[in-house]
């Protein structure tokens, strides 16, 4: 699609019909209540052996859209207009028992968490042969799944075969997933997300196992995601959702190097680089929900390079070089883009950049990482602080465990005022237990953590008033940590009352404060969670645990439940209460990318100890551990091969 | 005037567009309509009774089992005082009964439940335990016994009936508290040093309203049966006061005289009983709904689902008294 261009946009209906692959034509699909739309005017062709990307936040419709293109929807939704074409046949027109046939045997879906998808008491074996006993019968079963597990990457013996479901890890049963997919040897293969919640280096192996059975199979792989990344180094041509329309559609590395619809663009702007220091922009305001949507340009409300216009009617896709962009002033932002590129005024190389971070000298020699040699006695040579410099929070050869099962060994950490440490690894590499410890939710534990120069206890409730005030835990979760039967208010003030007895006026004051200090109108304080959004949510959290003026704010994986544009939002708003209050930070994250961001000092965890730790420059561009180095070569990243360095 | 402070007179204005309580929406749906409009009936009958009553509950107006007339309309009973005045003054009582012991029972057995669930360790081995010894008398059993020790007053039947309640509603708020207690905001109060007590009231407490109301339906049923039963077998207002328990009773050696003697005050217990299951019904269903909205605390499932032991471990005997009291909520 990428060669062919602008005729297979224009013509791409004449082409998928003659030709094969998948096309999609005016999808439609609306609320079977109230008849709000959902997604609309959804047209895109993907031709075989293609990895198209559909990207898109949450609440953009895409999976919506997934799951049309196999004539189905989820409960609640209907499809009410346009086409797909599969081999140039209707799935739409299809009979069920028609639709049944194909489904599976011509086009195949991969559900986002395989956990839930595979079912629990079958093996291996019966589940991805279960395809094959509906569409082949008669056909050699065993060896065609045999075949089918080797083509993805899984050992296609006895003991694998007889295997189930919770004996294989999350990426044994992703490629179980992907082999029941391609078992019968589709044409048009549907991924919804299927490598969220996998760690960064299963999902390159998993996404080069895609890629390259697409492209051997001559397969039409429609691979819907949020992650920009894993789009941009896997799909030659994307379609950008938002509030259910496609907004540009082009060959995806002219998307992601120069996108010109602002919304791409703020997008773009939000995403973390793990191979440069770049500041991000999240875009404000949040997506309007299906049957709430403007009337004009559904992204007017949030868009930087609004006019009157733009709010008049729902603007048209137009044609701009080899893309569509659903944008007005598409042809003014794409001149003005050649003018100056979006990326290039914030995105300043490493070397630059080096310099600028706001960290001291003495930070990452007063990390000791005993379970590397090497990084010992050049730290030890280098750390002399000075008295008044005593660090904040310092944890000695903690180790902790969950009934017999070490999840920490040794580790130690030392936290300056003022200072941001990362702390990143894959999952159950114990980095959630060391967040626990250190504000003392998880108890068995042993070793030394010192707050201000006093050892802390264990437990939070037997620790003493200041230490648990100093100390300030925000969650992973934001739609869980609030009280959903509490207002904003009583929410940010309860912290207030407790430790400075605040109430009445100056609570009410003070909580206001605290509300805009998080970028929140004061009008928020009278709403309860459920009435604002994941980010909004997310600041709120922020907003009660700085209510308690704490000296160290530990955070545990804050942005993993949230967009990518609200991450940055977020990442923004804490880099700058960081300065503002002169916060030591604990910055707890699986995303390397967020990591120059945030700190300065990144420590890396596997299996419970500290394999490698140092200046963030240092750990993420010369990485001295293996581990290190694999997890920093897997990062996904929207630039590889420099697509976007010019 | 500080316009932060301001704000503070416009309390409630962003409260618009927020979900509404969950027992009006549970009065919105058809079963809830139905079985508020059925019980709301009968109380009203209960409450408005005395005061249109044609002649006193304890007048000798008629011949004892007189068939229905003009002057008293459900005929006469065993001593020949009109049935009709003494259906209307003999709810009240039993109806007022019936509240205060669910008071009773599900205020014991929440906050039994609750503090069981949140501090865990011995303390909740030592309260559910108790539980369980309470929970091996039959529910029935348990009330005779108190009442027979220390004899036949009002407030103690309230209380019997009452503390036979409260295990039950205890094991299931645990289990819902039990959710709860983990969620991350409890653990922020934790985190801030905030007392125990302050937890389970201002955090927990407000987020269990759904499964204390569930249990607060289904336990005012029981309730009703059980005092009604009580009355039957003579533990209650003292005779010649009129109690529809008591008439049933009373009067059931006339069933082929004047039926309406029994007829009408098992029909209004049955009415009453059935209504309040209807009502409680919906409430679990809407909650149940609510749950898998965004958000919401999922703490309705989990009362559905440890709603009731299975029926052969449940010996408390008044439901064979009321069939349709057993109308369990479906899980």
């Amino acid at each position: 699609m990428t060669a062919a261009g602008s005729a297979q946009l224009d013509g791409g209906f004449e082409v998928s019909r003659r030709g094969v692959g998948l096309a999609v034509r005016d999808l439609r699909v609306e609320t079977t209540a109230g008849s709000a739309v959902v997604v609309d005017e959804i047209a895109f062709d993907v031709a075989p052996g293609e990895v198209f990307g559909l990207v898109g936040e949450s609440g953009s419709g895409k999976t919506t859209i997934g799951l049309a293109l196999l004539g189905h929807t989820r409960r609640g939704l209907r499809i009410t207009g346009g086409e797909v074409l599969l081999n140039g046949r209707s799935v739409f027109a299809a009979s069920p028992r028609e639709l049944r046939s194909l489904r599976g045997s011509e086009i195949a879906y991969v559900p986002q968490d395989p956990a839930s998808a595979l079912h629990p008491l079958r093996r291996v074996r019966t589940q991805v042969s279960a395809g094959l006993r509906a569409h082949r019968s008669g056909s050699d079963v065993d060896s065609r799944v045999a075949e089918v597990l080797d083509e993805v990457g899984l050992p296609s013996d006895r003991e694998m075969l007889r295997r189930l479901p919770h004996e294989l890890s999350g990426g044994q049963q992703q490629r179980v997933a992907l082999a029941m997919a391609f078992v019968c040897r589709p044409s048009v293969i549907v991924l919804d997300e299927p490598t969220t919640g996998l760690d960064v280096t299963i999902q390159r192996r998993v996404l080069e196992t895609v890629r390259t059975l697409c492209s051997a199979y001559g397969v039409a792989a429609v691979y819907v995601s949020h992650d920009l990344a894993v789009i941009a180094n896997l799909a030659s041509s994307v379609a950008v959702l938002y509030a259910g329309r496609v907004v540009e559609y082009g060959p995806s590395k002219l998307v992601f190097s120069s996108p010109v619809h602002p919304y791409t663009r703020g997008l773009l702007e939000s995403v973390p680089l793990a191979d440069r220091r770049k500041t991000l922009h999240g875009i404000p305001g949040r997506v309007p929900r299906p049957g709430q949507r403007p009337r004009g340009c559904a992204f007017a409300p949030r868009c930087v390079a609004r006019t009157e216009s733009c709010l008049a009617s729902p603007p048209a896709s137009c044609q701009v070089g080899t893309r569509l962009v659903r944008c007005i002033h598409a042809e003014e932002l794409l001149h003005q883009h050649s003018a100056s590129h979006p990326g290039s005024a914030t995105t300043t190389s490493t070397a630059g950049r080096a310099d600028g971070s706001p960290g001291r000298g003495s930070l990452a020699a007063e990390l000791a990482a005993p379970a590397d040699p090497q990084e010992g006695p050049q730290a030890e040579s280098a750390s002399a602080p000075a008295p008044q410099d005593q660090p904040r929070l310092t944890i000695r050869r903690l180790t902790a465990s969950y009934g017999e099962v070490q999840v920490l060994a040794e580790v130690d950490l030392s936290l300056a005022r003022n200072e941001s440490i990362a702390v990143v690894g894959e999952s159950g590499a114990g980095k959630t237990t060391l967040a626990q410890c250190i504000v003392g939710l998880h108890t068995r534990w042993s070793g030394e953590i010192d707050l201000d120069g006093l050892a802390l206890s264990k437990q939070a409730t037997r620790r003493d008033r200041e230490s648990l005030r100093k100390i300030q835990y925000i969650f992973q979760n934001p739609y869980l940590s609030l009280n959903p039967r509490k207002t904003i208010l009583e929410t940010i003030t309860a912290p207030m009352q407790h430790f400075f007895s605040w109430s009445g006026a100056e609570a009410l004051e003070r909580a206001a404060e605290a509300l805009r200090s998080v970028s929140l109108e004061p009008d928020n304080l009278y709403r309860y969670p459920d009435q604002l959004s994941g980010g909004e949510r997310q600041r709120v959290a922020i907003a009660r645990a700085l209510a308690a003026q704490p000296t160290v704010l530990v955070c545990d994986e804050i942005t993993s439940a949230l967009d990518v544009s609200v991450q940055a939002a977020i990442v923004e708003l804490l880099v700058r209460l960081r300065q503002e209050q002169q916060l030591s930070l604990v910055f707890i994250t699986h995303n390397l990318a967020l990591v120059r961001n945030v700190a300065e000092v990144c420590v890396v965890l596997s299996a419970g100890r500290i394999v490698e730790a140092g200046r963030v420059e240092d750990v993420l561009e010369r990485p001295t551990d293996p581990y290190t180095a694999e997890l920093v070569a897997n990062i996904p990243s929207l630039f590889r091969e420099g697509v976007g360095a010019r | 005037m500080n316009p932060v402070v301001g704000l503070a007179r416009r309390r409630g204005v962003g409260r618009t567009g927020r979900s509404q309580g969950v027992l009006w929406r549970a009065a919105k749906t058809s079963r809830g309509a139905f079985g508020l409009v059925l019980s709301g009936a009968i109380v009203v009958l209960a409450a408005v009774g005395p005061l249109v009553s044609p002649h006193s509950a304890t007048a000798f107006v008629a011949q004892p089992f007189a068939h229905p007339d003009a002057s008293n309309l459900l005929g006469g009973d065993i001593l020949g005082r009109d049935v009709l005045s003494r259906v209307l003054n003999g709810g009240w009582v039993l109806l007022i009964m019936a509240f205060l012991a669910t008071v009773v029972g599900v205020g014991v057995g929440a906050m039994a439940g609750i503090v069981a669930a949140y501090v865990r360790g011995v303390g909740d081995g030592a309260i559910m335990r108790t539980v369980d010894v309470i929970l091996a008398f039959p529910q029935l059993v348990f009330a005779l016994l108190l009442v027979s020790v220390v004899g036949a007053k009002l407030w103690l039947i309230v209380v019997a009936v009452g503390i036979s309640h409260a295990p039950q509603v205890a094991r299931v708020l645990r289990a819902a508290a039990m959710d709860v207690a983990e969620r991350p905001f409890v653990k922020a109060m934790e985190l801030n040093g905030v007392r125990a007590r302050t937890i389970v009231w201002r955090e927990m407490l407000p987020n269990l309203t759904t499964p204390v109301t569930v249990e607060f339906g289904l336990r005012l049923t029981y309730s009703i049966v059980v005092m009604a039963g009580l009355a039957f077998l003579g533990f209650g207002q003292a005779p010649p006061a009129p109690n529809w328990g008591y008439m049933i009773s009373e009067n059931r050696i006339g069933l082929v005289e004047n039926p309406w003697a029994v007829v009408v005050p098992a029909l209004l217990i049955a009415l009453l009983t059935v209504g309040v299951n209807m009502f409680g019904d919906a409430v679990a269903r809407v909650s149940m709904g609510a749950a898998g909205r965004k958000g919401e605390l999922a703490v309705a499932s989990t009362s559905i689902g440890a709603m009731e032991p299975p029926a052969f471990l449940s010996a408390d005997g008044p439901h064979s008294l009321q069939p349709a009291a057993r109308n369990d909520v479906p899980g």
